[in-house]
Formats: structure tokens, sequence, C-alpha cells
């Protein structure tokens, strides 16, 4: 069964205006226990504001390292999730799932990638 | 609400069914029953949901619907036992009057009881099998012929089959909590573990469903973790498959020839399932306040392969202690066999081939391979050329497998090991 990376990416101000609300909270909780209970959610998390934390970049041998925030991007990753799924549909369907819970102010976007393995 | 192609209905029926089966089983107190009321619900949802969009909540609308169909059915039974009554027949006894719809905890244990009702030991090993993977694990019949190598025809009957045994031996749909629970959990264990085997033992499949099985297996058994978090042998048995499936892109070379734990390359181990084996494994022993039980013992070895970087640094003595255990809890010829293989391992040759001796006049090893080719490699570890060619020889006459008669035809000529 295909393992999905789901990158869950916000617009930071959102997130940063109060957080999310104690309903949204309250039903995250509930969708996640669910997605457990049904042995599809392996690992997920949230991220700490881009403020803390650091890119560090490769190019033509060199390195160099940048801390946040990182101004030039609206949307940035804000968390994920790993989900393990028979098909690309189920993962989706689960994704619709993750972000129905939001209000509707809100602004998200998940990238649901495959992971290679082997 | 919106509009949805039917691939992704698809993908809805398939994650709800098993919930909704659950639930309208508690109801009609059948099996049987509840899929065809739920297939009912899922042909109703064809018919309006591309029309009318997805409802909000799939899965209540889906449970409602096959609910409401259920009390029809009740109602109608009642009908007719009334009727029959009347025309001064023997009433049957009337079902049991609808309850409230249910909420999220009574869907855990309606699926609980599911569980327990697919996998019954009045149940063959197959038909428990066939129906688990068919009403909770979302497969269909013919996804089930594939992966078993057998005629469609033939898991159908199995199928039709179970459901009507359930019926006529009166299964009780329930969790059992009384004496007999643990004789329970034993037989659906032993499903999951059946399963996720049936797709291990498909190494070089040409058929991607086979090996599919294993995920499923996990899967179930991730679930049952999740319903019954307070048995040690549920997270004893998903360590065990964790950290049995942590090897699978291993296990193979390029060819498809199965490749020996002691030859794979433990980089292509999964680190997150084996992550999530060590997780399932200390829940067993929070979980258990006795000794841990025979799944817990087998995942506790695995755990200790799992975490070694190589062969020779496995922690043998500990591996030969927890097969004694295991040996002890559940004996076996072939756990007594494992035991010796890690004895040699931790101790030498020479205490080993005095259990392996031992186990000579077993009548359960007779024709097992493994009994001559591992007492020949104590031999061959022993200096005892000659004798150690013979047990080769033996082994490579008992061995199934093409490939593994060539190896030890190989040793047994002393041109390999």
């Amino acid at each position: 069964m295909p393992r999905y990376l789901s990158l869950i990416r916000i617009e930071e101000s959102d997130a940063l205006s109060g957080g999310p609300s104690p309903e949204l909270v309250q039903r995250m909780e509930k969708l996640m226990e669910e997605m457990t209970k049904a042995g599809v959610l392996l690992d997920t998390a949230g991220l700490t504001p881009t403020a803390q934390g650091t890119r560090v970049h490769y190019e033509g041998g060199q390195l160099s390292v940048t801390d946040g925030p990182f101004t030039e991007s609206k949307e940035v990753i804000g968390g994920y999730s790993l989900l393990q799924a028979k098909d690309k549909a189920e993962a989706i369907e689960w994704t619709k799932r993750f972000l129905k819970a939001h209000e509707e102010y809100w602004t998200v976007t998940c990238e649901v990638r495959e992971l290679m393995e082997g | 609400m919106e509009p949805q192609p039917t691939e992704a209905l698809e993908t809805v029926f398939r994650l709800e069914s098993p919930r909704v089966i659950a639930g309208v089983a508690r109801l009609v107190r059948d099996v049987g029953i509840a899929e065809e009321l739920t297939q009912d619900a899922l042909v109703a949802a064809l018919e309006q949901w591309p029309r009318d969009g997805v409802p909000d909540n799939p899965g209540a609308w889906l449970m409602a619907t096959a609910r409401r169909r259920a009390v029809d059915l009740i109602r109608r039974r009642e009908n007719y036992a009334r009727k029959l009554a009347e025309i001064g027949r023997d009433l049957p006894t009337a079902a049991a009057p609808p309850e409230e719809p249910a909420g999220p905890d009574d869907i855990d244990d309606d699926l609980l009881r599911l569980v327990f009702t697919a996998c019954h030991p009045v149940l063959s090993a197959e038909a428990r099998i066939a129906l688990t993977l068919r009403l909770l694990g979302g497969l269909t019949t013919p996804e089930i012929a594939r992966a078993f190598l057998v005629p469609e025809p033939t898991v159908a009957q199995r199928i039709v089959r179970a459901k009507r045994t359930l019926a006529t031996r009166n299964v009780a749909f329930e969790v059992p909590y009384g004496q007999d629970r643990a004789a329970r959990l034993g037989s659906v264990l032993e499903v999951i573990y059946l399963i996720f085997n049936e797709g291990y033992a498909a190494t070089a499949g040409d058929d991607w469903l086979r090996p599919a099985l294993c995920e499923d297996a996990l899967r179930l058994a991730r679930v049952l973790c999740a319903l019954m978090p307070k048995e040690p042998e549920v997270h004893g048995l998903a360590a065990l498959l964790e950290f049995q499936a942590s090897r699978t892109a291993a296990r193979t070379g390029p060819g498809g020839a199965p490749v020996l734990l002691k030859d794979q390359n433990r980089r292509r181990w999964n680190r997150m399932l084996i992550a999530r084996g060590i997780t399932a494994l200390d829940r067993a022993h929070t979980a258990g306040s006795g000794a841990p039980g025979p799944y817990a013992l087998q995942a506790a070895i695995a755990a200790c392969h799992a975490t070694a970087f190589t062969y020779e640094e496995t922690d043998w003595p500990r591996i030969a202690t927890l097969y004694g255990l295991l040996a002890a809890r559940a004996p076996s010829p072939v756990v007594e066999l494992n035991r010796a293989v890690a004895v040699s391992m931790a101790e030498g040759p020479a205490p080993a081939l005095i259990l392996v001796d031992a186990l000579a006049a077993e009548p359960a090893l007779r024709d097992y391979h493994l009994l001559p080719s591992v007492r020949g490699d104590l031999l061959l570890r022993l200096g005892r050329v000659a004798e150690a060619r013979t047990e080769f020889e033996r082994a490579a006459s008992l061995a199934r497998n093409e490939r593994e008669r060539e190896l030890l035809t190989r040793r047994a000529r002393g041109t390999d090991g």
C-alpha cells in the first residue's frame, strides 16, 4: 500500500492571526483519531512559524544559510501528514476531509505526493 | 456539496462500508443481510450523489440510508410474523426494536463486533480470512481470489457459506468479554497473521495483489490497535508485522530470488516501519501485566534483528532467551530449531547441535529441509565436513523450492559456504 506525504501549505498570516480556533482544533483531533483508527494516518504535525526556520542552500558547491522568516513566499509549509492508503484516490479523499474541517476563511493547499518506495 | 466522478465515490464507499455494515449488523443481527443492505445504500448513493452532489458527511448519509432500510426490513418481518401467528403457525421470535442512532464510540464497538463475528472460530480459517478481507479490508471477491490464487467462484462460495454458517449457528453479533475472550481474540489475530503470511510468502509474484496482502494485514492490525488498545497481544501482532514489513525491499534480489536475513542489505530496511514496530512493542509491554504472549515474544525477536546494524552484531543471547520463552509459551519444533540457531550464534555450534539432535525424532520435522540444513551447518562449523555434506544432500532432497535446492546441492558438494 503506497504512502503519501501531504504537504500542507497555508498563508502564514492566517495562522499567525490568533491561530486555529478551538473548534477547528477539536474537529482536527476528531479527524486524526478517525484516521488513526482507520489505519491510514502514520504521522502528522504542524510546523512552527517560518520565523524560527532556517534554509540551508547548496549551489555551485557552496553552502549558504538563511534564517527565516522567508518573506518572499506568501504560502508556506505549515504542516504535513504521512498517510498510507490503498491508492491515491483514497489519500485525496482523506485530504479533502482534512481541508473541510477548516472554516471558510482559511486558504489551505495540500500537495499530495506519493513516496518512492523500495 | 460538489459533484464527483464515480471513482471518487467508489473510494468513499470502500472507506465507509465496514462501519456501515457493522452499524447495520447490530440492528439486523446478521452480517450477510447487513452487507446486502449496505450494498443497497451504495446503489442509492450511486444514483443520487452524481446528481445532487456528495453529502458533507458521506459516511453518515450511507449509515442513515442503510439503517432506514434495516428498519423497514425488520418491520416487514414483524408483520410477516404477526400474519403467520394470525393463521395459527408458530411465532418466530420478533427482532429487537431498532436502537437510537449510534455515536462514534458505538460505531467503534460495532466495528469490533464485526471483527469478532467475521473471525468466529465456528468458521474455517479460509472462511474467516475471506470474510474479514471482504467485510473489513474492503477487498472485492475477485481481488481476494487473485490474491489467494484460487478461482473466483471458490471465494464467493466461501463467503456465502460463511455467512450462512454464522446465521444457522446463531453466532451472536457481540464482543466476547467472558472466559472465551482469549480464544476468540486468538482467532482474530490468527486471521490477520495468516493474511500477512500469504502476502509475505509471495516474494516474487507477478501479481502485486499478493504482496499487497501484507499491507492489508498491517492496516487491519493497526485498526485493531486503535479498537483494543488494552490488549497486549494486539500490539504484539502489530509490532511483529511492522518489523516483518520493514524488510520487504531487502528480501528479494534483482531477479526476485529470496535473500536470506544474514545477507540482506540492512540499509534498505524501512526505518519508519521499524520505529512503528518498536512503539507497538512498547505498548504491548505496557498493556500487559503478565508474561508476554507469543506475538509479543516473536515481535521482540524481530526487534533484535531490526535494531542490529549487522547480522554479527545481533543480540543472539537475547534472541536465544526469547526463543526459550516462546518455546515454553507455545511449544513447537520449528521454534526449537530457531532457538538452536540462536544458541549456535550466541554460544557456538556444539551446544546447538545437542538441541538439534534432540529434534531428530520429531515427526513434524521429518520432511522439513531446514532441519538437516541447520544440522549440516553446525557440523561444518565443527569441522565434521563429511557428515555435513550428507546432511546438505538430505536437505536438498527435501527442499520444495528450486532455488533453495540449488543452494543446498552446492553446499553438499562443498563448493559453497
